[in-house]
């Protein structure tokens, strides 16, 4: 410690002060040395402290250079004081913080996302697609008359096309004895509530749950899922059926797909088509592929103009409206993209299975 | 259907490669789902046995001599059946067949056997793949050429067709070739159906009337005298064989052959066994009896058509013939039937007798009446060339008076372009109906009248036609466009919204979904929730099996089912949900499909980890779960307790908002897990019912409320009552205070320094106030207030 001075101070003293002091505080490694040293500088009775005290003996001149001298080393040594107590402190922490270390290749802590069903994820990206081109999402019921399963969709009774769904019959005793009700065999019946609830333009997409009376094997189901799809105004065309299954093929499996249609029968449509996409397997090359089973072409949807019996008994005037309409199977579709080769697994429910999608 | 080469060949050239073919047909709607080959065999040819003597050292084999015309071969044989003069299948070393002992295909080569050596071998129809009979060898007819390569005798292609409901005409082979030769631009040659007709004519002979016509719209019969009954001659039975049908005798056989050339089915009656040789065509008399051909006796209602004599039945019309009147060895006068049934009726019956027949396949899609008499005349000069006899003059042609005109469709050049979105040249469009048979005049400038040909039941309208045209010109050649009219307005049902920003939430919380089968048994919801016996559910009538009969009332059941199922698989955490409906009866009507989620929460609450306790999922993870999605929705829940019998005693609480029911959550009963067979020691589960909670949902759009300005003020309540008092009076009561904005319950304690039958809740509770700071004289007297009435109401108390 210095012991203060009775001389006058000079510029000269000021600095040497200065120095010597940031010398010293540069040196200092804990918080009881730096305040030590506070004290002996900046204290009441600290170096710094009394030459100030002793500037009064100055003429006013001098007073006022060497004051500002002083002021201006008694800032800088507050300044370095704070700087050098925050890197005290800090060292200290980071000294201490080096003896927390963690393994860090130990797993960390499990938090397990919950997914949505395979089902769901892909009638969403089916219906999606349609939605963005205009179509609405609507659902129907599951348990329907035979009236809307069949008879509007221009398969009567007796009627040999029957045969292409067979149906799941609910116990009931209509006391007309006129209606028959069943587990909806496809989601085509929505075609008719929908037509008749509202007036053209329609468009709209229908998934839902279908079923049928049916042996189940790796590619049939007897509980499943359709997306059915409708689209009645004036003007429309089966040009338009294709440009729309075009955009929806491209959308679900990649730009470069090709389509492909072919005649098929269903009694609600005429003319009526299954549509294929080349396959994206093998890219149409065959070769032992077994998504495509070589013909390069896989079949996802059934399409077709609405037939004008529907129309008609719809009510619509069939001579001003025309339609068309699609259905397909999102399992079908989800076994194509994911590469599932057995069905059953999908509503199994094995969680093994399910937390892979 | 199928349709061998061999065969369509008689009607129309092909120069296309079979798999080109079955290309063509499958894009114009004919699927060809096989293309099968039979033969492809090399060094197999017919030979001759000119000499067979016994094996020296075998009992059972014999050493043949094989003439193949060019070569004289010994080979060892030890089929039962083989002998002398027999034309037979003969395989030369180095031919590639199926090798009955070692199950593949070998390459034949030169053998000792026992001594002896076997220049080649005699085959059975195994080892030539043409069918699974080894009990012999396959004796080829006299007439066979000796040294011809068996793939020129009897090899073919066979096309496999799968069929749509409506092309009935390509159920035929000459449907088919009417088809093939659109596709390829040939025509087609028809069979001929010339014979020589004598003696009285068959008006005279026999007495045929149609009582029903409403359900025979033709009825056409010729009558064969003094045939003689016997196996067909070979071409017929390897016609027959080829398509998949069993050779039965001469007459029976022409009558399946001229069914699937022409599709028509026609039924023989032995002639002599008609009672006064007269055939009504009627309906069944209730209760009438009839023996079918097989061997069934079937007890007959006025919905069956029945060929009748004078006095009984003879036959199911269209479906099957009578026992009694059947072709047999002894026949020799043959009444033959070519009649248009009506389709739906025929079906009926086929389907209420269980008797499905290749006759049934064709009548109920509704056969042409303009093709009775044409297969019949073609039938009739068949039998009379393989069974001889004489064919009595004339035929029968009973029609009803809905007549047997072909049906006339307009088709113009307007329709095309409405439903194709393309103009077809009307010229070209003439093209394919020529093509397709189909007989066309022109109507105005731009329209097509179009007769139907015999052989299509499938076109009656406009469309039809123009998908004639489509399908023909390929779809390939239609434009792409998209539907240029504006886009429809449409808003999704709030419920499917709300479905699936549930879905999502769950998902979120770390929940999987599983989607499970509506179909459950009685006893799987009896199980889990009280069954009202007045309305229970819907029964399915026809179920696949007893374990998906009842349509479910509750998710719960098939969750808990999934749980058990999955429990094998690990300790958890097992999480899931399913968003589904459950089914409702209702009176007269089809049942309510309510909208459910519903989840099940069991063992570990944590994935197994070196981190983690392992604390197990409970009622509070599930009411956890609850709560942040009805949060999440704005829904304010309350929870009361109920006792259910499904529930654990005292751990399930009704989910309401207001005084409606939105769900359940709690604890599966012990019991029900121990018959359910779930292996953890509670199983939490969760309902929710989407329709209601809708309805509790804020219906005005969410408001921005302003952040408090002024700081709040906290005391934290360390209170005794009584252990029975439901934590929620207790906030309930805490909330109702002057400027208290919430409380939080954070600690319960019950034990040392705690009364017997008493506990301690620990609650922050926060004060403050929209529009200034609270001082603490405010405060304390709230919180005065606040202790008065929970120590009146719950006789609760601040902890000393």
């Amino acid at each position: 410690m210095t012991e203060p001075s009775a001389q006058p101070p000079t510029a000269q003293r000021i600095e040497e002060i200065a120095r010597s002091a940031t010398a010293e505080l540069d040196s200092l490694e804990n918080l009881e040395a730096v305040d030590q040293w506070r004290i002996s500088y900046l204290g009441r009775r600290g170096t710094l402290t009394t030459v100030l005290r002793a500037l009064s003996s100055l003429d006013v001149d001098e007073r006022r250079t060497i004051g500002a001298l002083a002021n201006e080393a008694k800032n800088t040594l507050e300044d370095r004081l704070e700087q050098r107590v925050r890197h005290i402190n800090e060292a200290a922490l980071t000294r201490s913080a080096s003896q927390n270390r963690l393994d860090v290749t130990l797993p960390g802590r499990p938090s397990k996302a919950g997914r949505l069903h395979p089902t769901t994820q892909i009638v969403r990206e089916i219906c999606s697609a349609f939605v963005a081109m205009g179509f609405g999402v609507v659902e129907g019921p599951e348990v329907e008359w035979e009236h809307y399963n069949f008879e509007m969709l221009n398969i009567p009774k007796g009627h040999p096309a029957r045969d292409m769904w067979n149906t799941l019959w609910v116990d009931y005793e209509d006391p007309s004895g006129e209606q028959a009700m069943l587990l909806r065999t496809h989601t085509s019946p929505m075609q008719a509530r929908v037509m008749e609830s509202r007036e053209p333009p329609i468009r709209v997409v229908v998934p839902g749950k279908c079923y049928r009376y049916e042996a189940t094997d790796a590619t049939h189901e007897w509980h499943f899922y359709q997306v059915e799809g409708l689209a009645v105004g004036e003007g429309i065309t089966f040009a338009d059926l294709k440009g729309t299954l075009y955009e929806f093929a491209h959308r679900l499996f990649g730009e470069e797909r090709q389509i492909r249609f072919r005649c098929d029968y269903f009694p609600f449509v005429e003319p009526g088509v299954d549509m294929s996409i080349d396959c994206f397997a093998c890219q149409g090359q065959g070769g032992g592929c077994r998504i495509c089973r070589d013909s390069g072409w896989i079949e996802i949807l059934g399409a077709g103009m609405v037939h004008p019996k529907v129309l008609e008994k719809v009510g619509y005037d069939k001579d001003r409206y025309t339609g068309f309409a699609f259905g397909m199977g999102p399992e079908r579709i989800a076994m194509l993209k994911y590469g599932i080769d057995d069905i059953r697994h999908f509503y199994a429910n094995d969680l093994r299975f399910l937390r892979q999608f | 259907m199928r349709v061998p080469l061999s065969w369509l060949r008689q009607y129309v050239d092909i120069d296309l490669p079979a798999r080109e073919l079955a290309h063509r047909l499958t894009m114009a709607g004919i699927e060809v789902s096989e293309v099968e080959v039979i033969g492809g065999w090399t060094e197999v040819f017919v030979g001759h046995v000119t000499s067979v003597r016994p094996h020296p050292n075998a009992d059972r084999l014999r050493l043949c001599v094989v003439s193949t015309g060019s070569e004289e071969l010994e080979v060892v044989c030890g089929a039962p059946n083989v002998a002398a003069g027999q034309k037979i299948c003969f395989a030369k070393v180095g031919a590639n067949i199926y090798n009955t002992h070692s199950e593949r295909h070998e390459t034949l080569e030169a053998a000792k056997i026992r001594g002896i050596e076997s220049q080649g071998m005699i085959c059975s129809a195994v080892e030539l793949g043409l069918g699974d009979d080894h009990s012999g060898i396959i004796v080829l007819p006299d007439d066979a050429p000796t040294g011809a390569p068996l793939d020129d005798y009897l090899g073919d292609t066979v096309l496999e067709l799968e069929l749509t409901p409506n092309r009935l005409d390509c159920l035929s082979v000459l449907g088919v070739a009417h088809e093939v030769a659109a596709l390829t631009g040939k025509k087609v040659q028809e069979p001929e159906a010339n014979y020589e007709e004598s003696g009285v004519p068959i008006a005279e002979l026999v007495n045929i009337s149609v009582a029903s016509p409403e359900l025979c719209r033709r009825y056409t019969a010729s009558l064969l005298l003094g045939v003689k009954i016997g196996p067909s001659p070979q071409w017929l039975q390897d016609r027959l064989t080829r398509a998949g049908l069993r050779p039965i005798n001469n007459v029976v056989d022409v009558t399946n052959f001229v069914m699937l050339e022409y599709n028509q089915p026609l039924h023989s009656f032995d002639y002599d066994l008609i009672k006064d040789a007269t055939v009504i065509v009627r309906r069944a008399r209730p209760g009438e009896l009839l023996t079918t051909l097989d061997g069934v006796e079937r007890k007959l209602t006025a919905e069956n058509l029945v060929i009748a004599d004078a006095n009984d039945a003879i036959g199911l019309g269209g479906v099957i013939g009578g026992a009694e009147s059947e072709i047999s060895e002894g026949t020799v006068n043959v009444l033959l039937e070519s009649a248009t049934f009506n389709g739906a009726n025929n079906r009926e019956t086929a389907q209420s007798l269980g008797l499905r027949t290749e006759a049934t396949l064709r009548f109920e899609k509704g056969l042409r009446p303009e093709l009775a008499p044409i297969a019949l005349r073609r039938a009739t000069a068949l039998i009379h060339e393989v069974a001889g006899g004489t064919v009595a003059p004339g035929i029968v042609d009973v029609l009803s008076d809905e007549g047997a005109d072909a049906p006339v469709v307009m088709l113009t050049s307007d329709k095309i372009k409405r439903l194709l979105g393309m103009e077809v040249d009307l010229e070209r469009v003439q093209g394919i109906m020529d093509a397709l048979g189909f007989i066309w005049e022109s109507a105005g400038d731009s329209g097509l009248k179009v007769t139907v040909p015999y052989w299509r039941n499938d076109i009656n309208i406009e469309e039809d036609l123009v998908e004639e045209v489509v399908r023909t010109i390929g779809y390939d050649s239609v434009p792409t466009t998209m539907i240029s009219s504006p886009i429809p307005v449409q808003q999704p049902a709030p419920v499917m919204v709300l479905r699936d920003q549930i879905k999502d939430l769950l998902a979120a919380a770390g929940i999987q979904e599983v989607i499970n089968y509506p179909l459950v048994t009685l006893q799987q919801l009896e199980q889990v929730e009280q069954l009202d016996a007045a309305a229970l559910p819907l029964r399915v009538s026809n179920p696949l099996s007893s374990d998906r009969e009842y349509l479910r009332t509750t998710l719960r059941a098939s969750l808990l089912a999934t749980l058990a199922a999955n429990q094998g698989h690990g300790a958890g955490p097992f999480r899931m949900f399913e968003a589904g409906r459950v089914f409702w009866p209702r009176n007269g009507d089809l049942p309510e499909e309510r909208e459910t989620v519903a989840g099940v929460l069991a063992g570990l609450r944590h994935e197994p980890s070196w981190l983690e306790d392992d604390s197990l999922l409970d009622f509070y993870d599930a009411k956890g779960v609850v709560e942040l999605v009805l949060d999440r929705l704005g829904v304010a829940a309350t929870y009361e307790p109920i006792d259910d019998p499904g529930f654990h005693p005292g751990r399930c609480a009704v989910i309401k908002a207001s005084e409606a029911v939105l769900g359940m959550v709690g604890e599966v009963h012990p019991v029900v897990m121990e018959r359910l067979g779930l292996d953890s020691p509670q199983v939490a589960v969760f309902e929710l019912y989407l329709e209601p909670v809708l309805a509790a949902m804020p219906s005005s759009q969410q408001q921005f409320e302003p952040l408090p300005r002024y700081p709040s003020a906290t005391r934290d309540l360390a209170l005794v009552m009584p252990s029975d008092v439901e934590a929620a009076r207790v906030t309930q009561l805490i909330l109702r205070h002057e400027d208290v904005d919430r409380a939080e319950l954070f600690d319960i304690y019950a034990g040392e320094n705690i009364a017997e039958g008493a506990k301690s809740l620990a609650i922050h509770v926060y004060f403050q106030a929209k529009d200034r700071t609270l001082t603490n004289e405010e405060v304390n007297r709230s919180l005065d207030g606040l202790l008065r009435t929970l120590e009146r109401e719950l006789n609760a108390k601040l902890r000393a």
